[in-house]
C-alpha cells in the first residue's frame, strides 16, 4: 500500500509540476497576478508530494519490503539500518528520486523565500523550475520507476554493492546532488530573465545566494567523494580525472566562474550577458553530468544502446534544456542592455580574467571528457584521455589564474592600482618564494615542481590573510579599533578570504603528494615494512564476522620514526550475498599526514601489504572544507540571507565595500 | 576507473578488490622499477574504464605490467617500451593521446579557447577605448542608420 501511495504521489507530482510550468507563464503573459502566483503553491505541493514518495521508498527499504524490485536488487535484510536507508539512493532509480526530491525542494525554497523578488521574475523562475521537474519526473516514472512490484516475492534481497556500504554513501550523493541541482535555480533565474527581457543588479543579488548555496554544497560533495574514493578504493589515489568525476567538476568550475561574474554584475552592473550565459551553461553541465553518468555512454558509445530508453530520454532532456535555453539566449540576449564600462586595471577586470581562465579550464575538461566519445562516433577510432592529459593541459591553465588571484583580490573596484596591489602582495609573495626555495633546498634530488606548488599554496593562504589584515590593522589605531573594524567587515569579505585560503591549503596538500611514498611486499607475522616516515609490523591475522560480511583482519603496530602510534587494522571483506570481496584500508592520521595500509592476497600465513606515507594529504580536503566554509559564511552575509527580514535601512542603502 | 565510477556516479558496475602492482612483479633494481611505474601510469588497462595498468588489478593489466618490466630489463629505453606496447595495442593504450591530426583539436582546445577569449576581450576593450574617446560620437553604423532615417525628411524639407 505504502509503495502504491509513493508511486501515486510521484505521478501526482508530475501533474502538479505541469501546472507549475504552464500557469505562471500564462499569468505573466496575461498580466494576471493571481495566475502568476500559482507557481509558488504548485512548487510547495509538488515538493510535498515528492517528499511523500521518497518517504514511501525509504519505508520499503527500511522494512526490507522485498515485493519491490528496487529493494530486492539493492538491499538485504541483514544490512545495518544505516545502509538500508542509504541503499535508497545507492542505485539508479532511487538516486533519480533523490535528484527530483532536491529539485522540488529548491522550487519550494524559491516559493518560500521572503526576499523581495519582482513578481514576474519569481513567476518565471518557478515556471522554468517546474519545467525541469516535469522532465525529470517523467523520466523517473517512465524509465526508472523505483516502485515496481515483483510478482513472486523473493525471500531475500541481493544486497547493496559492498563498495557502497559505507558512511560515504550517506553523505556524498545528497551533498553532490544539492550542488548539481541547486544550479537549476540559477538556470531558471537566467531563463526567466531572458523571457522577461530585463536584467539588472537586482537580478544578480537575487541569484547570488542560490549560486553560493549550490557551489558550497557541490564543493563539499566533490571533496567528500574524493575522500571516500581515497579510503575505500585502497590504493591511495584521491582524484583520477575519471569522466564521472569530471562530470561533477565541470559544473564546479563553471559555478565558480558564475559566483565571480555575479559579483561584477551586482557591483558594477556589467558582464550581464556573460553572467546569463554562464548561469545557463553551469546547469547545462550539471545536466550533461547526469547524462554522462546515467546513460552508460561512458563505458563505450556502444553501451549507450544497452538501455536506449534511459539514455535517449536523458539525451532529449539535455537537448531540450540546453538547446532551448541557448536558442533563447541567442534570440533575447542582444536585447539586454549592456552594462557599464570598466577600466582595464580594476577589480572587475581581474574578475574577467578569473572568468576567462576558469572558463578555459572548464572547456579543457569538457573537451577531454567528450573528445574520445565524439571521435569514436565520427571515425570509429578509439583514443584514451587520462590523467596525463589533464596534468599537461588543466594545470597550466590554472597556475596563472591562481598566481594572479591574490593580486586581483587586492585591486580596488573601478580604478585599481596595479603597482599598489603588487606591492601589497609583495610580502606574501616573498615569503612564498622563500618557502619554496627552502623546500627545494631541503628536498634536494626530489621532485622539483612540488616545492613550487607548495609555494603557490602558501602565497594564496598568505595573500588571503594579508588582504584581511590590511583592512583590519591600521597603524594609528589600537586593538579595540581593529576589533570593531574586523566586526565591521562584511561576512562576504571573510568568506572570500576563507575560500581563497582554502584553495591554497588544498594546493599545498596536492603538491605535497609528490613526496608520498609507497612500499609493497609480502609480510609474515612479526615482519616489518617501512615507507617514508612510517614503519608497520604485522602482528597477526584474524577472522571476523560482520552483519553481512566475513572479514580477514590484519593488525599492525605502527611507528613514525621511534614514536609508536596507535596500531592500525586493515582488512579484506567478502560480502556474503554477492560473494564479492572488498578491501578496507587501514588509515592512521598523524597530524595532517596519514599512514595508509592496504592488504592484497593472503595465503599460507603471509599477506601482501602496501604501505603509503601520505604527507599533508588531509590538507586537500581541509582546504575544500575551508572553501565551503567561505561559501557558507558569504551566504550568511546580511545582503544574501535567504529568508532574512528586511533591514531597517532603506533598500538603496550603501553596501559596505568588499 | 570502475570503482570511482561507482562512487561518483553510483553506477553499479562490478568492482573487484583492487590490488594493482603485486609484490612478485617488482623489479629488484629500484631505478628500473621506478621507470616501470612511471610508464605503467601512462598506459591504459584495455579492459578497464579509464584506468591505468598501474592502478588496475585486471589480469590483462598484470600481463602488461610484466611485459613493461621485461622490456626494461631487456634494456629498452622508456620510449621503446611504450612504442612496443603501442605497436601491439594501438594508440588506445596511451592515456596521454599522441598529438596527430585526429587529436589536434583535443590538445589545441585550451590554447584556442584562451586565445579566442583574449582576442574577444582585446577587441571589446579597444572598441570601448574608441567609444570613450568620443563619448557622444555615433558609430559608423549608427551614422548610416541615422542618415537612412533622416534621408527622406531631408528631401521633403529641402
Amino acid at each position: 500500500m505504502i509503495v502504491e501511495i509513493g508511486h501515486y504521489a510521484l505521478a501526482l507530482a508530475l501533474g502538479v509540476s505541469v501546472i507549475q510550468a504552464v500557469v505562471p507563464f500564462w499569468g505573466v503573459f496575461r498580466q494576471d497576478r493571481t495566475l502568476a502566483s500559482v507557481g509558488s503553491s504548485a512548487a510547495l505541493v509538488s515538493f510535498a508530494l515528492v517528499a511523500l514518495s521518497f518517504a514511501a521508498l525509504v519505508t520499503s527499504y527500511v522494512r526490507s519490503d522485498f515485493s519491490v524490485g528496487n529493494v530486492v536488487a539493492n538491499s538485504h535484510s541483514a544490512q545495518p539500518l544505516i545502509y538500508k536507508f542509504t541503499s535508497v539512493w545507492g542505485n539508479h532509480e532511487g538516486s533519480m528520486l533523490l535528484w527530483v526530491l532536491i529539485l522540488t525542494l529548491f522550487g519550494a525554497l524559491v516559493a518560500l523565500s521572503r526576499r523581495s523578488l519582482p513578481p514576474r521574475l519569481r513567476a518565471g523562475t518557478l515556471a522554468v523550475q517546474g519545467l525541469v521537474a516535469v522532465a525529470f519526473l517523467a523520466f523517473t516514472l517512465l524509465t526508472s520507476n523505483p516502485f515496481q512490484r515483483l510478482a513472486p516475492v523473493p525471500a531475500e534481497g541481493q544486497d547493496l554493492n559492498p563498495i557502497l556500504q559505507d558512511l560515504g554513501l550517506a553523505i556524498h550523493p545528497p551533498l553532490l546532488y544539492i550542488g548539481y541541482v541547486g544550479f537549476s535555480i540559477t538556470y531558471a533565474f537566467a531563463v526567466a530573465a531572458l523571457i522577461d527581457g530585463r536584467i539588472d543588479a537586482m537580478w544578480a543579488r537575487a541569484v547570488r545566494p542560490w549560486t553560493l548555496l549550490a557551489w558550497t554544497f557541490l564543493t563539499l560533495g566533490i571533496a567528500m567523494g574524493s575522500y571516500w574514493a581515497y579510503y575505500e578504493l585502497g590504493w591511495g589515489g584521491w582524484w583520477f580525472w575519471d569522466p564521472v568525476e569530471n562530470a561533477s567538476f565541470m559544473p564546479w568550475l563553471a559555478g565558480t566562474a558564475l559566483i565571480h561574474s555575479t559579483v561584477v554584475m551586482e557591483k558594477r552592473d556589467a558582464l550581464k550577458v556573460w553572467t546569463i550565459l554562464l548561469a545557463i551553461l553551469t546547469f547545462s553541465l550539471s545536466l550533461l553530468g547526469t547524462f554522462i553518468v546515467r546513460s552508460g555512454v561512458l563505458t563505450s558509445v556502444h553501451s549507450f544502446a544497452t538501455d536506449p530508453a534511459r539514455g535517449l530520454f536523458i539525451l532529449l532532456i539535455l537537448i531540450f534544456f540546453v538547446g532551448g535555453s541557448l536558442a533563447l539566449f541567442a534570440w533575447r540576449a542582444p536585447l539586454l542592455r549592456q552594462g557599464g564600462l570598466f577600466a582595464p586595471v580594476s577589480r572587475e577586470s581581474a574578475l574577467v580574467v578569473n572568468n576567462v581562465f576558469l572558463a578555459t579550464a572548464c572547456a579543457t575538461v569538457f573537451v577531454g571528457t567528450l573528445y574520445p566519445l565524439l571521435l569514436e562516433m565520427l571515425t570509429g577510432d578509439k583514443i584514451s584521455v587520462g590523467a596525463p592529459f589533464y596534468n599537461a593541459t588543466f594545470v597550466p591553465v590554472m597556475v596563472p589564474l591562481l598566481l594572479l588571484l591574490p593580486i586581483g583580490q587586492s585591486l580596488a573596484w573601478k580604478r585599481g592600482d596595479l603597482l599598489g596591489a603588487a606591492q601589497r602582495n609583495a610580502v606574501a609573495f616573498g615569503l612564498a618564494v622563500l618557502a619554496a626555495l627552502a623546500l627545494l633546498f631541503f628536498t634536494r634530488g626530489g621532485p622539483v615542481l612540488a616545492p613550487l606548488g607548495v609555494g603557490l599554496g602558501v602565497f594564496l593562504v598568505l595573500g588571503a590573510g594579508f588582504d584581511l589584515a590590511e583592512r583590519i590593522v591600521t597603524r594609528a589605531s589600537g586593538w579595540q579599533a581593529m576589533l570593531s573594524r574586523a566586526r565591521g567587515l562584511p561576512r562576504s569579505a571573510w568568506g572570500t578570504a576563507l575560500a581563497h585560503a582554502g584553495i591554497g591549503l588544498s594546493i599545498i596538500g596536492i603538491a605535497a603528494q609528490a613526496w608520498s611514498t609507497e612500499a609493497i611486499t609480502v609480510l609474515k607475522p612479526g615482519e616489518r615494512l617501512t615507507s617514508g616516515r612510517y614503519t608497520i609490523v604485522l602482528e597477526g591475522m584474524s577472522p571476523r564476522t560482520g552483519p553481512n560480511f566475513r572479514a580477514e583482519v590484519a593488525r599492525f603496530q605502527l611507528f613514525a620514526g621511534d614514536r609508536e602510534l596507535t596500531p592500525v587494522e586493515a582488512s579484506k571483506r567478502v560480502y556474503t550475498a554477492r560473494a564479492m570481496p572488498t578491501t578496507e584500508a587501514g588509515i592512521r592520521t598523524d597530524g595532517l599526514s596519514q599512514a595508509y595500509v592496504s592488504l592484497g592476497e593472503a595465503q599460507d600465513g603471509v599477506v601482501a601489504v602496501r604501505l603509503y606515507d601520505k604527507p599533508l594529504i588531509l590538507l586537500i580536503w581541509i582546504g575544500s572544507l575551508v572553501m565551503a566554509l567561505g561559501g557558507g559564511l558569504s551566504l550568511t552575509d546580511r545582503r544574501f540571507r535567504l529568508a532574512a527580514p528586511k533591514r531597517a535601512a532603506p533598500a538603496g542603502a550603501v553596501q559596505p565595500a568588499e | 576507473m570502475r570503482r570511482t565510477a561507482l562512487i561518483f556516479g553510483l553506477m553499479l558496475l562490478v568492482a573487484p578488490a583492487a590490488h594493482a602492482v603485486q609484490p612478485d612483479e617488482i623489479l629488484p633494481n629500484p631505478a628500473l622499477e621506478q621507470r616501470a611505474r612511471a610508464i605503467s601510469g601512462e598506459l591504459r588497462c584495455l579492459v578497464c574504464q579509464n584506468q591505468s595498468i598501474d592502478d588496475s588489478d585486471a589480469p590483462l593489466a598484470r600481463d602488461l605490467r610484466i611485459l613493461v618490466r621485461e622490456r626494461l630489463v631487456a634494456g629498452d629505453n622508456d620510449k621503446a617500451v611504450v612504442d612496443f606496447v603501442v605497436a601491439r595495442y594501438g594508440d588506445f593504450v596511451l592515456l596521454r593521446p599522441p598529438l596527430n591530426a585526429q587529436t589536434l583539436l583535443l590538445w589545441g582546445a585550451p590554447f584556442i579557447i584562451l586565445l579566442l577569449a583574449i582576442a574577444f576581450l582585446w577587441r571589446r576593450a579597444r572598441q570601448r577605448l574608441v567609444d570613450a574617446a568620443a563619448p557622444n560620437a555615433l558609430s559608423t553604423e549608427e551614422r548610416a542608420r541615422l542618415a537612412a532615417l533622416l534621408g527622406p525628411e531631408d528631401r521633403s524639407s529641402g
